[in-house]
């Protein structure tokens, strides 16, 4: 196998003689499957604040995740270095599940295995540069911040990079091997006025080279959106309480697609049926405009990867064709047990966590209809433009979702900025009442993290303004 | 813990060499254990053991900070070399440094951390604690369909600090937890909820079949919930909900929300912030407490802390770094997140238990929402606004009506506090925050 172009053959002299021997031992009590999970992450980050660069601060993780499946059994351990015997002695302990006295699956000798693409080649990765120049993306947002309005009294801005190896080799003779970059710059501004105070957000990135932080994402754009907020914040009326219509505006808040349905149809749950969605597919869950995709291939995206985090390529999957549930999320276990395609949605936090079915970028396909039609079609609602964070109970379906920029509309018109308000919702039927889809799809800026049984993980959202019929909004303004 | 100090204190000594004006290190070791079992058969089985440094260097009045889970000798003085030059690129800040207080120490009080029994349970007694939890919660009833199982969790962690002022300390804890997670089906749907109970000692966790039970419980009363009407009514909070309104608590009353002054709570130290029947503390010093330590990660003797006495804000809490931006003292909550910086951590922060029984709040109302759990995040510490998802148990004439779900309850933190009616006498301690039951005299609801 032509390991040379991974760092852990390079740096590390790992073998293809190790592996077969980590593998080995990981499967010497009877396991159906193992794999190893090689990884060295280097980060970077970067935060001013009071005008001064506060902090700089490095990251290095390194280390091998060996996991061995028997039946529906996981066994799983990890080294924090590249010792020979530390590996060793994780595989071992990865092999107590399945606790057999006969020796187990045979080990395959691993192959490259390679998609033929890169989704994210950049010339340079930004962890390559010079701290100078990352300070002064963060000076740059400072100043236009505070130039803002004088109203605008601390403003926080932080820089963070990360470059990741991984090396993922499996029993059954797959290797892949990947380099992930990843950039992301955050904007944090706090208004006053009056013995009123407000806070403002934004923030972008990607899996890209630091020219990433231009047009809509230079630091002077993020910087004034995040301004404009809290500005805007400072007028904000109280939010409406009851059930309303509501008009979502494009990107970011595709979180409701993350949180509404996304979660719910992660593999794991609905093979346990322990998802509000188990035994849907096929059945109609959504409006017959809504369809809706989870793609881990777009370039340059922060839920892309060339291969997911088990060594599989990483796919589009139509979760919701025209209305219909279309299929889950898989990682490898769920997809063997439930007898169904891989669909590359096997990740993991890092080396020391378990890989599970999660999302890449979802988002839901543009519509035919003209944004300002469907803002002028509502006579008297809500139209939600930026969110906070979100979160769902996958058994009873219930999700919220927290809007941080929110107008009343009347008559068709966006009046007055209300206050932070959660929404709420039923996964299943949300998507029912969606009686409008524009024809403006947008991906989010790059900030999303998703988490799951403590595992927190990069990912993007997207939408088309959209109008739902009916859902309760959670202000205090009967 | 010998060998961990030892490296801690090579570190500080490669941190001067390479030019560090002052340095502190912490290393951390984590011996874990975890175990999940679902449907009576282990899902899955997790054995570790992990490390992990973090180093913060100062160059004069500058500052950098670095971590790693890689402990090999050259790599460590590589990344040292790195974070020496990296602080130098940084800007002056008055108010940085190591904490005064952090100094060459003797001993330090035994806060009885450490409960070296847990290591006598061999690997199938401990696979044993998370199925014998599980049959507990399937056999409570038939409606109990299903499960997202149970786990058990063990970790024996080692701490080491030491800094360039000579303080060189170490202390060594145990933590186990049970956890049970059932679901209940009937022709509404189904319903999951949960029960845990943690603990840094073997006899203090609640047994199996008292949390299969009580998690058992939790998910068949909400078997059937469906919405109210929106409207203004009173508010119970169970106290693991209560617990995450005492995290709002503690984050708008940490050291760097003040100087930030993103936090509602700012300007209000002597000033009336909630109802009187309201105290408030943080408690690094009790004994077997789950957030006890006898020094933080800066090296800061803990202590106790008050937040709010009778409705009075008392204290914020500090960091060296903070307590300097305000003219404050270390209060022993300097945490270090994973990525090495210092932040604000509570020790044990915690609402005092009142008068009242559970039983007798929920009979003292005529009509109200009592709440077992919240969802999202539509909470605002610069402004104290507050709209959060709600599952809990409709109130009407003192009795438990029916279930209910999908729906928000809203308000502002700042009255929210003041409006603490009764509190109860049943602090429930899962993590290093905790509350008892809690009624608020009214918030809006949003439902139908």
């Amino acid at each position: 196998m032509e390991l040379t172009r991974s760092i852990f053959s390079e740096k590390y002299s790992v073998t293809v003689t190790d592996l077969e021997t980590y593998l080995n031992e990981a499967l010497s009590r009877g396991g159906d499957y193992a794999d190893l999970y090689f990884e060295y992450r280097i980060n970077h980050a970067i935060v001013l604040e009071e005008q001064i660069i506060k902090s700089a601060t490095k990251g290095v993780n390194l280390g091998v995740g060996v996991r061995v499946i028997s039946g529906e059994k996981t066994g799983y351990a990890h080294s924090d270095d590249l010792n020979r015997d530390n590996i060793i002695k994780a595989a071992r302990t990865a092999a107590f599940i399945a606790n057999a006295s006969t020796h187990g699956g045979k080990v395959q000798v691993p192959t490259p295995l390679n998609p033929g693409r890169n989704l994210y080649s950049i010339p340079v990765f930004p962890a390559e540069l010079e701290i100078a120049q990352k300070i002064r993306l963060l000076r740059d947002a400072d100043l236009a911040a505070r130039a803002y309005d004088p109203r605008i009294t601390q403003v926080q801005a932080s820089y963070v990079d990360e470059t990741k190896h991984v090396l993922i080799v499996t029993s059954d003779g797959k290797a892949s091997w990947d380099l992930q970059p990843m950039v992301r710059m955050n904007v944090m501004c706090i208004a006053e006025e009056g013995g009123k105070r407000q806070s403002g957000y934004q923030g972008g990135g990607g899996r890209r080279a630091l020219e990433v932080f231009t047009g809509d994402l230079d630091p002077k754009a993020l910087a004034q959106e995040s301004a404009r907020q809290a500005i805007l914040q400072l007028a904000a009326v109280d939010a409406p309480a009851g059930p309303m219509e509501v008009v979502l505006g494009p990107g970011w808040p595709g979180i409701l697609l993350h949180e509404a349905i996304g979660h719910g149809l992660e593999a794991d749950f609905n093979r346990k049926k322990t998802s509000a969605f188990a035994g849907l597919v096929g059945q109609k869950v959504a409006s017959e405009l809504c369809t809706v995709v989870d793609d881990g291939t777009i370039p340059f995206r922060r839920g892309s990867l060339n291969v997911d985090d088990e060594g599989n390529p990483t796919n589009q999957t139509v979760l919701i064709e025209k209305g219909i549930l279309q299929g889950y999320l898989q990682d490898r276990l769920s997809a063997k047990l439930m007898k169904s395609d891989l669909t590359g949605n096997g990740r993991r936090q890092s080396y020391d966590h378990i890989p599970l079915p999660r999302m890449t970028n979802t988002f839901m396909m543009a519509g035919e209809s003209d944004p300002e039609d469907i803002i002028r079609s509502v006579k008297k609602g809500l139209y939600a433009v930026q969110f906070g964070g979100g979160q769902v109970d996958i058994t009873s379906g219930k999700f919220v979702f927290s809007a941080s920029e929110a107008y009343l509309i009347e008559d068709g018109h966006i009046t007055a900025p209300v206050k932070g308000a959660t929404l709420i919702g039923d996964g299943p039927t949300v998507l029912r009442q969606v009686t409008a889809v524009g024809n403006d799809l947008k991906l989010d800026q790059g900030i999303g993290i998703c988490g799951k049984d403590g595992q927190t993980i990069p990912v993007s959202v997207g939408l088309p303004t959209i109008k739902i019929r009916e859902i309760t909004v959670g202000g205090t303004e009967k | 813990m010998p060998d961990l100090q030892a490296s801690a204190q090579h570190v500080i000594d490669h941190a001067r060499k390479a030019g560090a004006t002052t340095a502190d290190v912490m290393i951390r070791e984590d011996n874990s254990f975890s175990v999940t079992v679902r449907m009576g058969e282990v899902e899955t089985l997790k054995e570790a053991i992990s490390r992990s440094l973090m180093l913060r260097v100062f160059v004069g009045k500058r500052t950098a900070t670095s971590h790693t889970s890689d402990l090999n000798d050259k790599m460590v003085e590589q990344l040292v070399d790195e974070t020496v030059e990296m602080a130098k690129l940084t800007s002056e800040d008055e108010s940085g440094g190591l904490p005064d207080e952090a100094v060459r120490r003797d001993g330090f009080a035994d806060l009885q951390l450490l409960d070296p029994s847990w290591d006598d349970l061999t690997p199938a007694e401990r696979i044993d604690l998370a199925v014998q939890t599980e049959a507990a919660a399937l056999s409570t009833d038939k409606a109990i369909t299903n499960s997202e199982g149970s786990s058990f969790e063990y970790t024996r962690s080692k701490t080491a600090l030491a800094n360039t002022r000579g303080f060189n300390g170490a202390y060594e804890g145990t933590g186990g937890a049970l956890f049970c997670v059932p679901i209940a089906q009937s022709k509404d749907g189904m319903q999951r909820d949960h029960w845990m109970s943690a603990a840094r000692h073997r006899k203090q966790m609640e047994s199996p079949q008292e949390i299969g039970k009580k998690a058992a419980a939790r998910a068949l009363r909400r078997l059937g919930a469906r919405k109210v009407p929106t409207g203004e009514v009173a508010v119970v909070f169970d106290p693991l909900s209560a617990r995450s309104l005492l995290g709002h608590v503690f984050e708008a009353v940490s050291g760097s929300a003040i100087y930030r002054r993103s936090s509602f709570l700012i300007d209000q130290i002597g000033a009336s912030v909630a109802a009187d029947n309201i105290t408030i503390v943080d408690d690094a010093l009790m004994p077997a407490g789950l957030g006890s330590s006898p020094f933080d990660d800066e090296g800061v003797p803990t202590r106790v802390t008050p937040i709010i006495e009778n409705g009075v804000l008392r204290n914020y809490l500090h960091s060296a770094y903070t307590a300097r931006k305000l003219s404050g003292r270390p209060t022993g909550n300097g945490s270090r997140a994973a990525s090495g910086v210092v932040t604000i951590g509570p020790t044990n922060f915690y609402l005092k238990a009142g008068q009242y029984t559970p039983d007798e709040i929920i009979s003292s109302i005529k009509k109200g929402l009592y709440v077992v759990e919240l969802i999202g995040f539509g909470v605002n510490t610069v402004t104290g606004d507050y709209s959060r998802g709600a599952v809990g148990i409709w109130i009407e004439d003192g009795k438990f009506v029916h279930p209910v779900q999908e729906v928000t309850i809203a308000g502002n933190l700042r009255e929210m506090l003041k409006n603490i009616e009764m509190v109860g006498n049943d602090v429930t301690f899962l993590g290093s925050i905790a509350a008892p039951t809690l009624k608020v005299t009214n918030m809006v609801i949003s439902g139908e």
